[in-house]
């Protein structure tokens, strides 16, 4: 019989659940969507056309101009060409890091204590401060901004994955591995890694929903991805002024932010509960 | 208990050092040149020259961030590379605004996500616990500059029952109430969701032992076992929660003080990073983070008001 690894067995349980099924597939659909944007948009996200600006999509058949089924922003661009392209910043935001220094915490005892000294600091930065500092400290740009993100991401990266390593590394089959003369890059790489990969998925699933709001709300405070780049976060921002004629530039990115949001969200729940049950604490 | 205050408070003094380090390091580091900025677009070499050896750049790392702490102790917090004017001043006129609207959030917050927390706990696996899930999981995800711009569109410019931004009383007082309201539900929002979230998993938590067993099979009315055993003791993960999530509410309030026009610490650090006005960032960064860290030790102090059992001797 041919053995399954964990990934398999989580998929298969997944699948059985309806809602993370559902979310899981959803998330699929946009990243085609997103990744293959111009197979389904005709409009580049950054031309401008003034002698359309702010003309609304479909909900006002009389008005809408053909094509345009989403509307036109400002300055006269394809809103849903801007959502697809807008997407790929929103959705890439890095989690590599965390996963490196709680994995060094957790398993060399002398780091043990500096590395998770350094996170407590980290930690004393509220919300999204240590990433306006980083932001502050690089300048504004969309590398910086993911960098940003991903580096607010460590800490509490680096506390789970360190907890979930202090137990692998008590496993008697490390000892053993240990007592054939493995060495400890070896053991991380090979075992602690392969055996912390759950918790990692769970996290990093879990930390993206975060990731994505972040990475918005930086582009909202014109902190993240400057403009005519578009991004979900910046074009809410820059349709602020014209909340009173045309709303939908703020509704419609919104949504598009909530939804991937949620589905994260219930995914990253969901994962959790059939992966590593033990972070629900 | 005095013991261990007095060790809370020690690793403070280191926490809040390192935290000047990384805060002063990482401007210090960072490129652009304060004393171009101080000296102003139009000034020579010479003058920013000048304005280098005035402001302390030429000195070395070490040297300058000595004269930092030793500013931070003399409750200095150093001159606006903008405004020249004391950035003390400048942030405690804001200040208040910024607490009044974290305070009104976190209130909201308490109001809203506790109760309903309980509420899904007791009802648990019915309709109104999944109902009540689902809103929770949809306050998680809204975004707060999302949600105070719709909560704008329709309470300020389609029905016009609120003022449409500013703040310049107490939430406490009719007129600040009014002004506090939409800020404060679209900050809170996601801050009563996780209180919801964590509120229901104690609470079904504490309902499951022993003790609220037996209160039960006293022939107590369930009223009384919900809120005179069983909440005492759910309360403790809120309560720490609530800790980190005023953080949050700190943190996510220089967003809603943009969305609604607050002049708060928050636009006020936006807008330093904007400027490029290093001293304010830097102060105004550890202010925030200061501020955070003394809210979790009052956290912490409570934990033994609220479980006696915790003693930490």
């Amino acid at each position: 019989m041919k053995r399954e690894n964990q990934i398999q067995i989580a998929f298969r349980k997944l699948v059985k659940n309806k809602l993370a099924t559902c979310c899981f597939i959803l998330i699929l659909i946009e990243l085609i969507f997103i990744l293959f944007a111009p197979l389904f948009t005709e409009y580049d996200p950054t031309t401008m056309d003034t002698s359309i600006r702010l003309s609304p999509g479909f909900w006002n058949s009389a008005k809408c101009i053909p094509g345009h089924w989403l509307g036109t922003d400002e300055l006269g661009r394809d809103l849903w060409s801007r959502i697809l392209y807008g997407g790929r910043i929103s959705l890439s935001a890095g989690i590599i890091f965390g996963t490196f220094f709680g994995m060094l915490a957790g398993y060399y005892k002398k780091l043990d204590n500096i590395i998770m000294r350094i996170m407590d600091i980290l930690f004393t930065f509220p919300g999204i401060l240590l990433a306006l500092l980083i932001v502050a400290m690089l300048g504004v740009n969309v590398v910086n901004a993911t960098i940003a993100i991903s580096i607010w991401s460590i800490p509490s990266f680096a506390r789970m994955i360190r907890g979930r390593v202090l137990q692998i590394k008590e496993e008697e089959y490390i000892t053993a591995i240990r007592s054939l003369g493995a060495s400890d890059g070896w053991i991380l790489t090979k075992h602690v890694l392969k055996n912390a990969l759950p918790t990692i998925i769970v996290i990093a699933t879990m930390r993206m929903a975060n990731s994505i709001l972040s990475i918005a709300t930086l582009s909202y405070l014109g902190l993240g991805v400057p403009q005519p780049t578009p991004e979900w976060g910046g074009m809410i921002s820059s349709a602020k002024q014209y909340m009173y004629d045309a709303p939908y530039l703020i509704i419609i990115p919104g949504i598009a932010i909530i939804l991937t949001v949620i589905c994260f969200n219930i995914l990253g729940d969901k994962l959790r509960d059939i992966l590593d049950p033990s972070l629900k604490d | 208990m005095k013991r261990y205050i007095v060790k809370r408070l020690g690793m403070i003094v280191i926490l809040l050092l390192g935290l000047t380090f990384i805060v002063f390091s990482s401007l210090y580091f960072a490129p652009g040149d304060p004393a171009e900025i101080a000296a102003g677009v139009s000034a020579t070499a010479e003058e920013v020259e000048q304005m280098r050896v005035y402001l302390g750049l030429d000195q070395p790392f070490f040297v300058q961030y000595g004269n930092y702490l030793a500013g931070l102790l003399h409750g200095d917090l150093g001159t606006s590379l903008i405004t020249r004017q004391p950035i003390l001043d400048e942030l405690l006129v804001r200040l208040p605004n910024t607490l009044n609207l974290a305070v009104a959030s976190m209130i909201l917050a308490c109001l809203v996500g506790i109760p309903l927390g309980i509420v899904a706990a007791i009802k648990k696996d019915t309709w109104i616990d999944n109902l009540l899930t689902t809103v929770s999981l949809f306050g998680i995800s809204i975004p707060n500059f999302w949600l105070g711009s719709i909560l704008i569109i329709v309470f300020c410019v389609q029905l016009k029952i609120f003022p449409t931004g500013g703040m310049s009383e107490p939430f406490w007082t009719a007129k600040g109430f009014m002004q506090v309201f939409l800020p404060s539900l679209s900050l809170g929002l996601q801050v009563a969701a996780s209180f919801m979230r964590i509120g229901r998993s104690s609470m079904l938590d504490v309902l499951q032992s022993d003790y609220i067993r037996t209160a039960r099979s006293k022939g107590l009315k369930e009223r009384i076992v919900i809120l005179i055993h069983a909440l005492k003791n759910a309360m403790i993960p809120i309560l720490t929660q609530m800790g980190t999530s005023f953080g949050g509410l700190l943190g996510g309030a220089m967003v809603t003080e943009q969305v609604f026009a607050i002049n708060g610490i928050g636009s006020y650090l936006i807008n330093a990073i904007n400027q490029r006005n290093y001293y304010a960032v830097q102060s105004t960064v550890l202010v925030i983070a200061f501020m955070f860290v003394i809210v979790n030790l009052i956290v912490d102090l409570l934990y033994c008001v609220i479980d006696p059992r915790i003693r930490y001797d």
